[in-house]
């Protein structure tokens, strides 16, 4: 097995298909799980709009779905939750920029497993396709959370039959897939670090990816388990998830004599709803780290290189991500006080989620203290980088009343939970990977995106979400419910109703801010300033390497890393950057 | 799969790995993680209906328990071979390797025979996934039995495809495909096996695509990492066997 020269695992691929379609290498794939995010987040974007207009002027007719019916407004809620949580949060922090940058932060020539990342990418492809197909025969009305029993019993509505189905098959895909690139990541991070790059002088970003990947592994094992029982219930007529006496038969009021139990109640018996919320929720509350540590990885980097100071506290950071990832196992239950579950549980889960806000508040004075005296350089990656620490933060600061039932219990079904998770885990995941677009862009493509454009993308995106997601808030504790298509149905709501539409006109102006950055991300890629091979004078791997990086990654040579991952401003040294490979230099005291 | 770790075996270019252990090893091990949080959610599933129905059926006789006893004894048996075939493969013994892998895959066949002619007996007796001649207000009995077993004997026929890939490679393709007819054309029409057994067809057709599209000689490494598997596997059914079968014992 073991060949004594260095030689690639596999050698440059020759023609099109190998080198662009079925590639091994770990950056073609990591653009590959780029661009179908950014295919993905363009439409659940669209699909929040046609919500948000929805939402103001019921009456209107929209372009393809028509008249909006409340069905058709909760397949919107569900696959605009599906979209964005699955093949934008988890596709693109992890799969794309992890892919990408991993393997050369660590100084390895490609991931362990090249084929079984191909594979990896491919399955998430096909899942993606499965998903948008449910489009087209009814998608669900159940959420990103497939709750059951409406998920599982395909009479409950429209939409629950074929597509709940093709729903429930892309999530097993999505979850093979995210299993291979989990395993991969780990082994990666374990097994192929460059000389001299201990795990403590690993960049924080290869951290957040290493403990994302964990997560990965252990959380979508059990929401494939969950997805196995669910189709079960479906299609062979188990009823894991169906309790009796259910009746989905449109029949509104109680006839007399009661329901008939054979031509109007559901044929299941015994099942329990709340073992499918068990299920879920113990991948689901995982997933949102999935989506969000990435973000803190990039964060941490971009604000030490961009203050030209060393990361603050690099071991607290490092143990602050773990505890938030070991945390973020033992707290699913706070996703279920509304179920009736025993307040000496809940008290259990509550303490437990409120402790994850000490690991939190770590990496948020650790940034503070980053910056602090700092000599800042504001460019685009860096401004998103702020902006995801604000973000991360006022996102944050609801987390503590969620996470008490007697706080969660009033405020659960309404707009506070939606206003809540869309700061935290949506906007500011997505502005780590605005961050990440902008940081590592002249490394992947070779040209600089415009600084201009940036800015007004940076300023439209950050006012526009807060005025969307803000209100929220108030709205929530105003009474408005979540997932309600009309609000002009209820009286209570009408005062409401002015707030919304400036929510709505704040959507308008994000989602058309957007566009900028779609611009400038193809146009730049043309039209860009040439970049050098290190134009914010970074200190990590991937820097050290020509722009865009050879095949095997350092040109058939391996570095050998003399240096921690954010060695700046250091004493003595000849310029306020120490790369990882420089040469070890005797400490300077 | 590729070969990108073989790097590391090149003393000073890399850091030591974890544990000095190589990379196949490591992804088998975390693929086992995932896998048995998989298990462990079924296993859950299992336990949460158990609890909620007080009246949940105990029909399994002394011929049941005889015959899982006896599938018992072949997968610990068949963990036994196992640990021979890896000591072998590392010594460099090619032919005591193979015969103790065959010895493994026996072992491992006999356990899926006898578990599917019990699986045709219960269904014989009237049990489905939605309800079983018992209890027939505890639907969950049939349900999160077929699930976890059938989970289970997917496990296990795949564990033995899988070694026979290692000990046969391309030579054991016609093995499977034979194994396949077999199993098809012994199987009355109205078994659920007679469907069931095209696992072994979907598994040629992978285990086709492996060979041809990565061909390569199998080492002691693979032998050992296809051990790790194999002794997962058996884990497992030392978890079904007492709280799906002692559990349920008409006594």
């Amino acid at each position: 097995m073991a060949s004594t020269e260095i030689v690639h695992a596999h050698a440059a691929p020759q023609g099109f298909i190998r080198k662009y379609v079925f590639s091994l290498d770990h950056k073609v794939i990591g653009l590959q799980y780029y661009f179908l995010a950014l295919i993905a987040v363009f439409v659940g974007m669209g699909l929040s709009l046609l919500m948000r207009i929805h939402l103001i002027w019921p009456t209107a007719s929209l372009p393809i779905f028509g008249d909006i019916k409340p069905e058709t407004y909760l397949m919107f809620v569900t696959m605009h939750g599906t979209i964005m949580v699955f093949f934008v949060l988890t596709t693109a922090p992890q799969g794309g920029f992890g892919n990408y940058f991993l393997p050369i932060q660590i100084g390895a020539p490609d991931m362990a497993f090249p084929t079984l990342n191909m594979l990896s990418f491919w399955t998430t492809f096909v899942a993606f396709v499965v998903l948008i197909a449910a489009f087209f025969v009814g998608a669900p009305l159940h959420g990103w959370t497939g709750y059951a029993p409406l998920s599982a019993v395909p009479s409950s509505g429209p939409g629950e039959g074929l597509g709940a189905d093709l729903w429930i098959t892309s999530i097993a895909l999505f979850c093979a897939a995210s299993l291979m690139g989990a395993l991969n990541f780990i082994t990666t991070t374990l097994d192929m670090r460059a000389k001299g790059m201990s795990m403590m002088r690993m960049p924080l970003t290869c951290w957040a990816w290493f403990i994302t990947a964990i997560l990965g592994l252990l959380a979508f094992g059990v929401l494939a388990a969950g997805g196995i029982l669910l189709l079960m219930d479906r299609n062979l007529g188990t009823s894991f998830f169906v309790p009796g006496g259910l009746n989905f038969t449109g029949q509104t009021s109680f006839p007399p004599g009661g329901f008939s139990p054979s031509t109007d109640l559901v044929k299941h018996n015994g099942g329990s709803p709340l073992l499918w919320q068990h299920l879920f929720w113990f991948f689901g509350h995982p997933e949102v780290y999935i989506a969000i540590v990435p973000g803190m990885g990039v964060a941490s980097q971009l604000l030490s290189t961009f203050s030209r100071k060393p990361i603050f506290g690099y071991r607290a950071m490092v143990y602050a991500m773990l505890a938030i990832g070991i945390l973020g196992f033992v707290v699913w239950g706070h996703h279920m006080f509304m179920s009736g579950m025993s307040p000496y549980s809940a008290f259990a889960f509550s303490i437990m989620t409120m402790a994850i806000g000490v690991p939190s508040a770590i990496k948020t004075f650790n940034w503070i203290g980053t910056i602090y005296k700092g000599r800042v350089r504001f460019h685009t990656p860096m401004l998103f980088a702020i902006g995801f620490v604000s973000l991360f933060v006022s996102g944050g600061l609801s987390g503590p009343f969620l996470a008490q039932p007697v706080l969660d219990i009033p405020l659960h079904d309404t707009a506070y939970v939606p206003g809540h998770f869309h700061l935290i885990m949506g906007v500011a995941a997505i502005f780590g990977i605005f961050a990440a677009t902008y940081y590592w862009f002249p490394k992947m493509f070779g040209h600089m995106m415009n600084e201009t454009l940036g800015r007004w993308h940076f300023f439209i995106t950050l006012v526009g979400t807060y005025s969307i997601f803000m209100p929220m808030h108030y709205l929530g504790m105003a009474g408005q419910p979540r997932r309600y298509s009309q609000l002009t149905e209820v009286a209570y709501l009408h005062p409401l109703i002015p707030l919304n539409r400036f929510m709505t006109y704040a959507a308008i102006v994000t989602i058309a801010g957007q566009f900028i950055f779609l611009f400038n991300l193809f146009w730049s890629m043309a039209k860009g300033r040439k970049a050098a091979d290190n134009p914010w004078e970074a200190t990590t791997l991937e820097w050290t390497t020509a722009t865009p990086p050879p095949h095997d990654n350092f040109g058939g040579r391996t570095p050998v890393v003399n240096h921690g991952p954010y060695e700046y401003s250091v004493p003595g040294a000849p310029r306020d950057y120490v790369m990882q490979n420089d040469p070890a230099t005797a400490p300077v005291h | 799969m590729a070969d990108a770790a073989v790097h590391h075996d090149i003393a000073g270019v890399y850091e030591p790995s974890l544990f000095g252990t190589y990379s196949k090893k490591i992804g088998m091990w975390l693929f086992l993680a995932s896998d048995s949080l998989t298990f462990g959610a079924l296993l859950f599933a299992y336990s949460y209906g158990r609890v909620s129905n007080p009246s949940w059926p105990t029909p399994f006789g002394k011929e049941s328990i005889i015959n899982a006893t006896i599938m018992t004894a072949c997968l610990l048996s068949s963990s036994l071979t196992m640990v021979l075939g890896v000591l072998a493969a590392h010594r460099g013994d090619k032919i005591r390797t193979r015969n103790w892998l065959f010895a493994t895959m026996f072992f491992g066949a006999a356990f899926v025979l006898l578990h599917g002619m019990e699986w045709s007996k219960l269904i014989h007796e009237g049990m489905t996934p939605f309800t079983n001649p018992w209890a027939p207000s505890v639907p969950q009995f049939g349900g999160t039995f077929f699930t976890l077993t059938g989970m289970h004997m997917l496990h296990v026929t795949i564990g033995v495809i899988y070694l026979g890939v290692v000990a046969l490679r391309k030579k054991f393709l016609p093995v499977l495909l034979l194994l396949w007819l077999i199993g098809w054309l012994a199987t009355p029409a109205s078994n659920v096996f007679h469907l069931g057994v095209h696992v072994l067809l979907i598994g040629a057709v992978v285990a086709a695509m492996v060979l041809f599209l990565h061909p390569k000689d199998y080492d002691s490494h693979d032998v050992e990492v296809s051990g790790l598997y194999w002794h997962f596997v058996d884990l497992v059914w030392m978890f079904i066997f007492p709280l799906v079968y002692l559990m349920s014992t008409r006594v």
